[in-house]
């Protein structure tokens, strides 16, 4: 929206645009099949994000991935798709696996955890991962690192006091973070207007000096700008950023509620017609980018290489009970001993 | 060797690791002008304010930046300046520091430690004077030490800080300036665990922790004068407790008298007992008694009702009387 008016640049070649529209197509066919799971009693429970995929791709796209540190939210099912995890390895801790990579089956599924990637384990605790961001970027830039912090969190999130403490400190000290809220109008039933009394998440920034932008959280292509840009601001020592990506959820908050009790069915059919992926096939055919055939045969792909993972995963090896006790605290065997140099 | 208070041994402590590790941050309230207590004194001048931190008034960021400070290669100690202010910040110790290892299945480690001054005694009324260690000593993940002498607190605050686990460090505001030592000036640690003899004598045995230690020793010194020997143990780690040297000193005389001036209900004595009751039921030859504050929410700025709430060496030596001559 308006970071397009400020004419800002960030070129997204024809190939990544693919590679974004299938890992897109790849995160709604994981997180319906998660909710299906749940629902056939194969899987105690699912949280995913269906709808929020645009922005998620966006924002893995604008970091560097390995270099930038990101501290992710349960809904980032697409985000985690397009750094590179694998269906089969979300699915892992859909079944809470003993190869979870994110937690051995120990957390919730959707709760990430991926050092070689800088993804920050997080808790389910509501902002209380806003102030590890400001912490990292602290430490980035007290060692001269060229790094940016992402961390993104629903717009509940924003009335914690977490949230405040951390923004207020990132933009004390001018810490490389950008603040990203996939705002979704709804934390769990409770609308926005519940939350906040100003008109966007954005509008807050001004309370701590620092810059906020409002971007369509659907359309990949400015999301992908906003989050660029504010990459951008954050490398130049221009941070910190908030970044406000509107957007709504087509899921439930969780496989164990019910939004047909808070959400009109018409509202969620006026945010149908807005679908992130829709919007992106339609723009990639009128662009000759990608056929009705193409896109046939690469959604029939993606179904059956989530089925495939859903069969691999679900017959994995179970956590062994024996194991419980374990990592309460260092060990000091194989263990990679992070911080503290 | 050289004569050290109880704070210039927490200084010293961070001083001396903040001149070997680069990247370790003092964070908290205060900090640059030296800290309400003076235990950040000079550190400004010497090592910048981007390692010597003044953080806003924000309990659970200072300890959450903590957090996130560690993962990126800094070595962070976190100053809460009262333990009394603590609670904004539980939800990043136990939610967070706490189970960070286990949580992620010993991908991350969470190496910090949270500095928290508390203990009544110096008419800091309700909330300047709470005794909160016992509702972190629950947590498991968390490591809580109490060190009771100025060469245990610089022992173990250096212990405390090459921990590659979150340890919640008590430091008894009573003792700053009311304890002294001849400490080495080599550098040293004292391993967070195990727990120590202060004194050994085959009557009874009083377990204790942090400055109730010194009223347990002067309690038992008095008691020797009438011809019962005490053995003092103190604890020094609160979590995870050294259940063997808890066991082997209840074994020796068979009867234990347990002080802690944070309030009865829940307290570290409860588990102290509960380890001997299960374990040491046959040696023992006499109840296992409790000596404590009472269950008030806090100490009250007035003297008298403070000094009721505490035990002193009177007190102590009239439970111990009791319980020697049971």
């Amino acid at each position: 929206m308006a970071i397009q008016a400020k004419g800002l640049e960030a070129p997204v070649e024809p190939d990544q645009r693919l590679r974004m529209y299938r890992d897109m197509l790849v995160a709604r066919e994981l997180s319906d099949r998660m909710f299906t799971l749940n629902r056939q009693g194969r899987a105690a429970f699912a949280i995913t994000g269906q709808g929020h995929e645009a922005v998620q791709v966006a924002a893995a796209h604008a970091v560097r991935p390995g270099v930038d540190w990101i501290l992710p939210y349960y809904r980032d099912v697409a985000m985690m798709i397009a750094l590179g995890m694998k269906p089969r390895d979300i699915l892992l801790g859909l079944f809470a696996k003993a190869d979870d990579p994110n937690s051995g089956g120990r957390q919730m599924p959707c709760h990430w955890s991926w050092p070689e990637m800088r993804v920050v384990t997080r808790s389910s605790v509501i902002a209380a991962n806003l102030p590890h961001a400001a912490g990292i970027a602290y430490a980035s830039k007290l060692r001269g690192l060229d790094e940016v912090t992402l961390v993104s969190f629903g717009e509940g999130a924003t009335s914690e006091g977490d949230f405040h403490e951390s923004v207020n400190f990132a933009a004390i000290h001018q810490l490389p973070v950008v603040f990203l809220c996939e705002n979704n109008g709804y934390a769990i039933s409770e609308s926005s207007e519940k939350q906040m009394a100003v008109k966007h998440v954005a509008d807050r920034a001004k309370g701590y000096g620092i810059i906020g932008q409002t971007v369509d959280g659907n359309d990949l292509i400015a999301a992908h700008q906003t989050l660029s840009w504010g990459v951008g601001e954050c490398r130049r020592g221009r941070g910190p950023v908030l970044i406000e990506a509107k957007t709504y959820r087509f899921s439930p908050h969780t496989s164990s509620d019910d939004d047909r009790r808070y959400r009109p069915r018409e509202e969620v059919e006026e945010w149908a017609k807005r679908d992130p992926i829709d919007r992106f096939r339609t723009r990639l055919q009128g662009e000759g980018a990608l056929t009705p055939d193409d896109d046939r045969a690469l959604r029939d792909t993606v179904k059956r290489e989530i089925a495939e993972a859903v069969a691999g995963a679900e017959a994995a090896p179970d956590c062994d009970p024996a194991d419980t006790a374990r990592y309460v605290y260092f060990e000091g065997d194989s263990a990679q001993q992070r911080g503290a140099g | 060797m050289s004569t050290k208070t109880y704070l210039d041994a927490i200084h010293d402590a961070m001083w001396e690791e903040m001149e070997r590790l680069p990247t370790m941050v003092v964070l908290g309230e205060d900090i640059q002008e030296g800290g309400v207590f003076r235990a950040t004194d000079g550190m400004l001048a010497k090592f910048g304010k981007d390692r010597v931190l003044d953080t806003p008034l924000a309990e659970s960021s200072i300890v959450g930046i903590a957090i996130g400070m560690a993962q990126n290669g800094c070595v962070p100690v976190a100053e809460i300046q009262f333990a009394d202010f603590a609670f904004p910040a539980f939800n990043q110790i136990i939610s967070e520091a706490a189970k960070w290892r286990y949580r992620s299945n010993n991908a991350w480690g969470c190496p910090i430690v949270v500095r928290m001054p508390y203990g009544a005694g110096i008419r800091g009324g309700m909330y300047h004077s709470q005794s909160i260690e016992a509702l972190l000593a629950h947590v498991p993940g968390l490591k809580v030490v109490a060190p009771s002498t100025p060469h245990d607190a610089k022992g173990m605050l250096k212990a405390a800080i090459r921990d590659p686990d979150p340890v919640v460090y008590f430091e008894h505001k009573k003792a700053y300036r009311a304890l002294k030592d001849e400490l080495p000036d080599d550098d040293y640690v004292v391993p967070i665990a195990p727990a120590q003899v202060r004194r050994e004598g085959g009557d009874l045995t009083v377990i204790s922790y942090g400055f109730m230690v010194h009223e347990c020793l002067q309690a038992a010194e008095e008691l020797a004068g009438d011809g019962v020997e005490s053995t003092v143990l103190d604890l020094r780690t609160l979590a995870p407790l050294d259940r063997t040297a808890i066991l082997d000193a209840a074994r020796r005389t068979g009867k234990v008298l347990i002080v802690h001036e944070a309030n009865l209900t829940g307290g570290i004595g409860g588990e102290v007992a509960a380890i001997i009751a299960e374990h040491a039921f046959d040696d023992l030859d006499a109840p296992i008694r409790r000596l404590a504050a009472p269950d008030v929410p806090a100490m009250p700025f007035s003297g008298a009702q403070e000094d009721a709430c505490l035990p002193s060496k009177e007190t102590i030596a009239a439970a111990m009387r009791d319980l020697a001559a049971y």
